[in-house]
Protein backbone atom coordinates (compact mmCIF):
# COMPACT_ATOMS: atom_id res chain seq x y z
CA UNK A 1 0.00 0.00 0.00
CA UNK A 2 1.46 3.40 -0.88
CA UNK A 3 1.60 6.39 1.41
CA UNK A 4 -1.38 8.16 -0.21
CA UNK A 5 -3.67 5.23 0.51
CA UNK A 6 -2.36 4.94 4.07
CA UNK A 7 -3.01 8.64 4.51
CA UNK A 8 -6.58 8.29 3.25
CA UNK A 9 -7.26 5.44 5.66
CA UNK A 10 -5.86 7.49 8.51
CA UNK A 11 -7.91 10.49 7.47
CA UNK A 12 -11.09 8.42 7.36
CA UNK A 13 -10.38 7.16 10.87
CA UNK A 14 -9.14 10.30 12.63
CA UNK A 15 -10.63 13.13 10.57
CA UNK A 16 -8.52 15.56 8.57
CA UNK A 17 -7.84 18.07 11.37
CA UNK A 18 -4.08 18.55 11.77
CA UNK A 19 -3.32 15.65 9.47
CA UNK A 20 -0.96 16.38 6.58
CA UNK A 21 0.81 14.41 3.91
CA UNK A 22 4.25 15.54 2.76
CA UNK A 23 5.86 14.06 -0.36
CA UNK A 24 9.19 15.80 -0.81
CA UNK A 25 11.17 15.27 -4.04
CA UNK A 26 13.99 13.72 -2.08
CA UNK A 27 13.55 11.48 0.94
CA UNK A 28 10.68 9.47 2.32
CA UNK A 29 7.10 10.79 2.23
CA UNK A 30 5.70 11.40 5.68
CA UNK A 31 2.40 11.90 7.45
CA UNK A 32 2.15 14.59 10.12
CA UNK A 33 -0.18 13.69 12.95
CA UNK A 34 -1.41 16.06 15.71
CA UNK A 35 0.37 15.19 18.96
CA UNK A 36 -2.90 14.62 20.82
CA UNK A 37 -4.00 11.95 18.34
CA UNK A 38 -0.69 10.14 17.98
CA UNK A 39 -1.47 7.12 20.11
CA UNK A 40 -4.89 6.67 18.48
CA UNK A 41 -3.26 6.83 15.06
CA UNK A 42 -0.63 4.28 16.05
CA UNK A 43 -3.19 1.90 17.55
CA UNK A 44 -5.18 2.08 14.33
CA UNK A 45 -2.13 1.59 12.10
CA UNK A 46 -1.15 -1.46 14.09
CA UNK A 47 -4.55 -3.09 14.46
CA UNK A 48 -6.09 -2.48 11.02
CA UNK A 49 -5.65 -5.77 9.10
CA UNK A 50 -4.89 -4.01 5.77
CA UNK A 51 -2.25 -1.76 7.32
CA UNK A 52 -0.86 -4.12 10.01
CA UNK A 53 2.12 -2.03 11.08
CA UNK A 54 3.55 -4.58 13.48
CA UNK A 55 7.09 -3.24 13.57
CA UNK A 56 8.31 0.10 14.93
CA UNK A 57 11.69 0.52 13.28
CA UNK A 58 12.87 3.72 14.83
CA UNK A 59 11.80 6.72 16.88
CA UNK A 60 13.95 9.78 16.34
CA UNK A 61 13.86 13.36 17.51
CA UNK A 62 14.71 16.46 15.50
CA UNK A 63 15.49 19.94 16.78
CA UNK A 64 14.49 22.44 14.10
CA UNK A 65 15.28 25.51 16.26
CA UNK A 66 11.70 26.87 16.14
CA UNK A 67 10.08 23.51 16.88
CA UNK A 68 10.84 19.91 17.61
CA UNK A 69 9.72 16.81 15.84
CA UNK A 70 9.36 13.24 16.92
CA UNK A 71 9.56 10.90 13.94
CA UNK A 72 8.31 7.31 13.79
CA UNK A 73 9.40 4.86 11.11
CA UNK A 74 6.89 2.04 10.85
CA UNK A 75 7.00 -1.15 8.84
CA UNK A 76 4.60 -4.01 8.24
CA UNK A 77 6.26 -7.40 8.03
CA UNK A 78 2.96 -8.88 6.83
CA UNK A 79 2.22 -6.36 4.08
CA UNK A 80 5.81 -5.30 3.30
CA UNK A 81 5.02 -1.59 3.34
CA UNK A 82 6.29 1.24 5.47
CA UNK A 83 5.32 4.73 6.53
CA UNK A 84 6.85 7.67 8.37
CA UNK A 85 4.83 9.52 11.01
CA UNK A 86 5.81 12.93 12.31
CA UNK A 87 4.62 14.86 15.32
CA UNK A 88 5.42 18.56 15.69
CA UNK A 89 6.20 19.62 19.26
CA UNK A 90 6.52 22.90 21.11
CA UNK A 91 10.25 23.51 21.55
CA UNK A 92 9.81 25.11 24.99
CA UNK A 93 7.82 22.16 26.30
CA UNK A 94 8.28 19.13 24.07
CA UNK A 95 5.80 16.53 25.26
CA UNK A 96 4.00 13.76 23.45
CA UNK A 97 2.25 10.52 24.39
CA UNK A 98 4.53 7.52 24.48
CA UNK A 99 3.81 4.79 21.94
CA UNK A 100 5.33 2.18 24.23
CA UNK A 101 1.85 0.75 25.03
CA UNK A 102 1.47 0.10 21.28
CA UNK A 103 4.96 -1.16 20.38
CA UNK A 104 7.18 -2.36 23.22
CA UNK A 105 10.28 -1.51 21.18
CA UNK A 106 9.53 2.20 21.66
CA UNK A 107 10.94 1.92 25.17
CA UNK A 108 14.63 2.49 24.41
CA UNK A 109 13.99 4.63 21.30
CA UNK A 110 12.05 7.11 23.38
CA UNK A 111 14.59 7.02 26.17
CA UNK A 112 17.29 7.93 23.64
CA UNK A 113 15.24 10.76 22.23
CA UNK A 114 14.58 12.00 25.77
CA UNK A 115 18.25 11.71 26.67
CA UNK A 116 19.65 13.60 23.68
CA UNK A 117 16.86 16.09 22.96
CA UNK A 118 14.78 16.29 26.12
CA UNK A 119 11.50 15.27 24.51
CA UNK A 120 9.24 13.92 27.27
CA UNK A 121 7.17 10.89 26.37
CA UNK A 122 4.11 10.80 28.61
CA UNK A 123 3.10 7.38 29.89
CA UNK A 124 6.53 5.86 29.29
CA UNK A 125 7.30 3.12 31.82
CA UNK A 126 10.90 4.19 32.55
CA UNK A 127 11.83 7.53 31.03
CA UNK A 128 15.46 7.89 32.19
CA UNK A 129 18.66 8.57 30.28
CA UNK A 130 20.01 5.67 28.27
CA UNK A 131 23.33 6.94 26.89
CA UNK A 132 24.57 9.82 29.01
CA UNK A 133 25.18 9.37 32.76
CA UNK A 134 22.05 9.79 34.87
CA UNK A 135 23.22 13.07 36.42
CA UNK A 136 24.34 14.70 33.15
CA UNK A 137 23.18 18.28 32.68
CA UNK A 138 21.39 19.21 29.48
CA UNK A 139 20.47 17.39 26.29
CA UNK A 140 23.48 17.17 23.92
CA UNK A 141 21.71 17.21 20.54
CA UNK A 142 19.74 20.37 21.19
CA UNK A 143 20.92 23.19 18.94
CA UNK A 144 21.48 25.53 21.91
CA UNK A 145 23.28 22.91 24.02
CA UNK A 146 26.20 24.15 26.11
CA UNK A 147 28.38 21.40 27.53
CA UNK A 148 29.28 21.55 31.20
CA UNK A 149 32.99 22.20 31.86
CA UNK A 150 33.53 19.29 34.23
CA UNK A 151 31.82 16.02 34.89
CA UNK A 152 32.68 14.48 38.29
CA UNK A 153 36.06 16.22 38.18
CA UNK A 154 36.84 15.17 34.60
CA UNK A 155 37.38 18.15 32.28
CA UNK A 156 35.22 17.94 29.15
CA UNK A 157 37.79 19.76 27.01
CA UNK A 158 41.43 19.16 26.17
CA UNK A 159 43.88 21.90 25.15
CA UNK A 160 45.16 21.52 21.60
CA UNK A 161 48.95 20.97 21.81
CA UNK A 162 49.58 22.73 18.48
CA UNK A 163 47.54 25.78 19.33
CA UNK A 164 44.41 25.12 17.31
CA UNK A 165 40.89 25.31 18.56
CA UNK A 166 40.50 23.33 21.79
CA UNK A 167 38.59 20.10 21.49
CA UNK B 1 79.38 -14.86 39.65
CA UNK B 2 81.76 -16.34 42.15
CA UNK B 3 84.87 -18.19 41.08
CA UNK B 4 83.47 -21.72 41.59
CA UNK B 5 80.38 -20.80 39.51
CA UNK B 6 77.81 -22.13 41.99
CA UNK B 7 76.73 -18.87 43.60
CA UNK B 8 74.87 -16.16 41.75
CA UNK B 9 75.03 -12.67 43.14
CA UNK B 10 72.79 -9.85 42.02
CA UNK B 11 71.05 -6.78 43.33
CA UNK B 12 67.72 -7.32 45.09
CA UNK B 13 66.29 -4.42 43.09
CA UNK B 14 67.27 -6.03 39.85
CA UNK B 15 65.97 -9.45 40.87
CA UNK B 16 62.59 -8.14 41.90
CA UNK B 17 62.34 -6.04 38.77
CA UNK B 18 63.31 -9.05 36.67
CA UNK B 19 60.36 -10.87 38.20
CA UNK B 20 58.04 -7.96 37.57
CA UNK B 21 58.94 -7.21 33.99
CA UNK B 22 58.66 -10.85 33.02
CA UNK B 23 55.24 -11.33 34.58
CA UNK B 24 53.39 -8.27 33.38
CA UNK B 25 49.82 -9.44 33.80
CA UNK B 26 47.36 -7.18 32.07
CA UNK B 27 43.71 -6.67 32.82
CA UNK B 28 41.48 -8.25 30.20
CA UNK B 29 39.53 -5.10 29.53
CA UNK B 30 38.46 -3.49 26.27
CA UNK B 31 36.27 -0.41 25.99
CA UNK B 32 35.81 -0.36 22.20
CA UNK B 33 37.18 -1.65 18.90
CA UNK B 34 40.85 -1.52 20.07
CA UNK B 35 39.78 -4.41 22.29
CA UNK B 36 39.73 -6.58 19.16
CA UNK B 37 43.39 -5.75 18.48
CA UNK B 38 44.11 -6.38 22.15
CA UNK B 39 42.66 -9.88 21.78
CA UNK B 40 44.77 -10.38 18.66
CA UNK B 41 47.85 -9.37 20.61
CA UNK B 42 47.12 -12.04 23.19
CA UNK B 43 46.45 -14.57 20.42
CA UNK B 44 48.87 -17.08 18.91
CA UNK B 45 50.32 -14.86 16.16
CA UNK B 46 51.48 -11.85 18.18
CA UNK B 47 51.61 -13.98 21.34
CA UNK B 48 52.62 -11.59 24.11
CA UNK B 49 52.62 -14.60 26.44
CA UNK B 50 56.24 -15.10 25.42
CA UNK B 51 57.07 -11.83 27.22
CA UNK B 52 55.24 -13.01 30.32
CA UNK B 53 52.23 -10.79 29.64
CA UNK B 54 49.07 -12.79 30.18
CA UNK B 55 45.50 -11.53 30.58
CA UNK B 56 43.86 -11.57 33.98
CA UNK B 57 40.13 -11.30 34.48
CA UNK B 58 40.42 -9.55 37.83
CA UNK B 59 41.96 -6.11 38.48
CA UNK B 60 43.29 -7.27 41.85
CA UNK B 61 45.66 -9.67 40.08
CA UNK B 62 46.73 -7.26 37.35
CA UNK B 63 49.85 -5.14 36.99
CA UNK B 64 48.95 -3.42 33.75
CA UNK B 65 45.80 -1.83 32.46
CA UNK B 66 45.49 -1.47 28.69
CA UNK B 67 42.73 1.03 28.04
CA UNK B 68 41.67 -0.27 24.66
CA UNK B 69 39.28 2.17 23.03
CA UNK B 70 37.09 5.20 23.58
CA UNK B 71 36.09 5.86 27.18
CA UNK B 72 32.71 7.48 27.71
CA UNK B 73 31.91 9.61 30.75
CA UNK B 74 29.66 6.81 31.94
CA UNK B 75 32.50 4.30 31.58
CA UNK B 76 35.13 6.65 33.05
CA UNK B 77 33.82 6.03 36.55
CA UNK B 78 34.20 2.28 36.02
CA UNK B 79 37.70 2.67 34.54
CA UNK B 80 38.68 4.63 37.63
CA UNK B 81 37.17 1.96 39.89
CA UNK B 82 39.06 -0.84 38.13
CA UNK B 83 42.28 1.15 38.26
CA UNK B 84 41.83 1.78 41.98
CA UNK B 85 41.36 -1.93 42.59
CA UNK B 86 44.71 -2.81 40.99
CA UNK B 87 47.58 -3.22 43.46
CA UNK B 88 50.66 -0.97 43.27
CA UNK B 89 52.89 -0.85 41.37
CA UNK B 90 50.60 -0.54 38.38
CA UNK B 91 50.98 0.68 34.83
CA UNK B 92 48.61 2.01 32.19
CA UNK B 93 48.81 1.92 28.40
CA UNK B 94 46.39 4.25 26.62
CA UNK B 95 45.79 2.26 23.46
CA UNK B 96 44.61 4.04 20.33
CA UNK B 97 43.71 7.62 19.48
CA UNK B 98 40.46 7.61 21.44
CA UNK B 99 42.12 6.64 24.71
CA UNK B 100 44.93 9.13 24.01
CA UNK B 101 42.91 12.26 23.33
CA UNK B 102 39.38 11.38 22.27
CA UNK B 103 40.50 10.67 18.71
CA UNK B 104 37.64 10.42 16.29
CA UNK B 105 35.24 11.44 19.05
CA UNK B 106 37.06 14.62 20.03
CA UNK B 107 33.96 16.74 19.27
CA UNK B 108 31.62 14.26 20.86
CA UNK B 109 29.51 15.01 23.92
CA UNK B 110 29.84 11.56 25.46
CA UNK B 111 33.51 10.58 25.12
CA UNK B 112 36.25 11.60 27.56
CA UNK B 113 39.00 13.59 25.77
CA UNK B 114 41.75 11.23 26.75
CA UNK B 115 41.85 8.66 29.52
CA UNK B 116 44.74 10.55 31.15
CA UNK B 117 42.07 12.96 32.44
CA UNK B 118 40.80 10.07 34.56
CA UNK B 119 43.82 7.90 35.44
CA UNK B 120 47.61 8.43 35.07
CA UNK B 121 49.01 7.00 31.82
CA UNK B 122 52.51 5.54 31.30
CA UNK B 123 52.53 4.85 27.57
CA UNK B 124 50.50 6.58 24.88
CA UNK B 125 50.11 4.23 21.95
CA UNK B 126 48.90 6.00 18.79
CA UNK B 127 46.93 4.32 16.03
CA UNK B 128 43.38 3.64 15.01
CA UNK B 129 43.52 0.86 15.93
CA UNK B 130 47.21 0.10 16.66
CA UNK B 131 48.39 -3.19 15.20
CA UNK B 132 49.34 -6.04 17.57
CA UNK B 133 53.01 -5.32 16.80
CA UNK B 134 52.53 -1.78 18.12
CA UNK B 135 50.90 -3.00 21.31
CA UNK B 136 53.68 -5.55 21.77
CA UNK B 137 56.16 -2.70 21.47
CA UNK B 138 54.23 -0.72 24.07
CA UNK B 139 54.39 -3.66 26.46
CA UNK B 140 58.16 -3.92 25.85
CA UNK B 141 58.46 -0.21 26.64
CA UNK B 142 56.62 -0.78 29.93
CA UNK B 143 59.18 -3.54 30.62
CA UNK B 144 61.99 -1.05 29.91
CA UNK B 145 60.39 1.36 32.32
CA UNK B 146 60.19 -1.30 35.05
CA UNK B 147 63.87 -2.13 34.52
CA UNK B 148 64.82 1.42 35.38
CA UNK B 149 62.72 1.58 38.56
CA UNK B 150 63.66 1.05 42.19
CA UNK B 151 61.51 -1.54 43.95
CA UNK B 152 59.80 0.85 46.29
CA UNK B 153 56.05 1.10 46.11
CA UNK B 154 55.50 4.55 44.73
CA UNK B 155 52.18 6.21 44.98
CA UNK B 156 50.89 8.01 41.93
CA UNK B 157 50.06 11.70 42.23
CA UNK B 158 46.39 12.46 42.72
CA UNK B 159 44.46 13.51 39.67
CA UNK B 160 41.86 16.22 40.04
CA UNK B 161 42.04 15.84 43.81
CA UNK B 162 40.81 12.26 43.70
CA UNK B 163 42.70 9.36 45.30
Amino acid sequence: MDVREIFQRLEAKLGSVGLALAQPAAGDPSITVPAARLRDACRFLKSDPDLAFDYLRCVSGVDLKDRMESVYHLFSTQRSHGVVLKVVLDRGNPEVDSVEPVWKSANWFERESFDLLGIRYLGHSNLVRVMMPGDWVGHPLRKDYVEQEHYHGIPTTRPDPVGGEDA
Amino acid sequence: MSSDARVLTTRVDWLLNWGRWNSLWYLLFGTACCGIELMQTGGPRADVDRFGAVPRAVPRQSDLMIVAGAVTYKMAERVRLLYDQMPEPKYVIAMGSCANCGGLFTRSYSVVKGVDLVIPVDIYLPGCAPRPEALTDAILKIQKKIQSERWVAKRRPLLHGRA
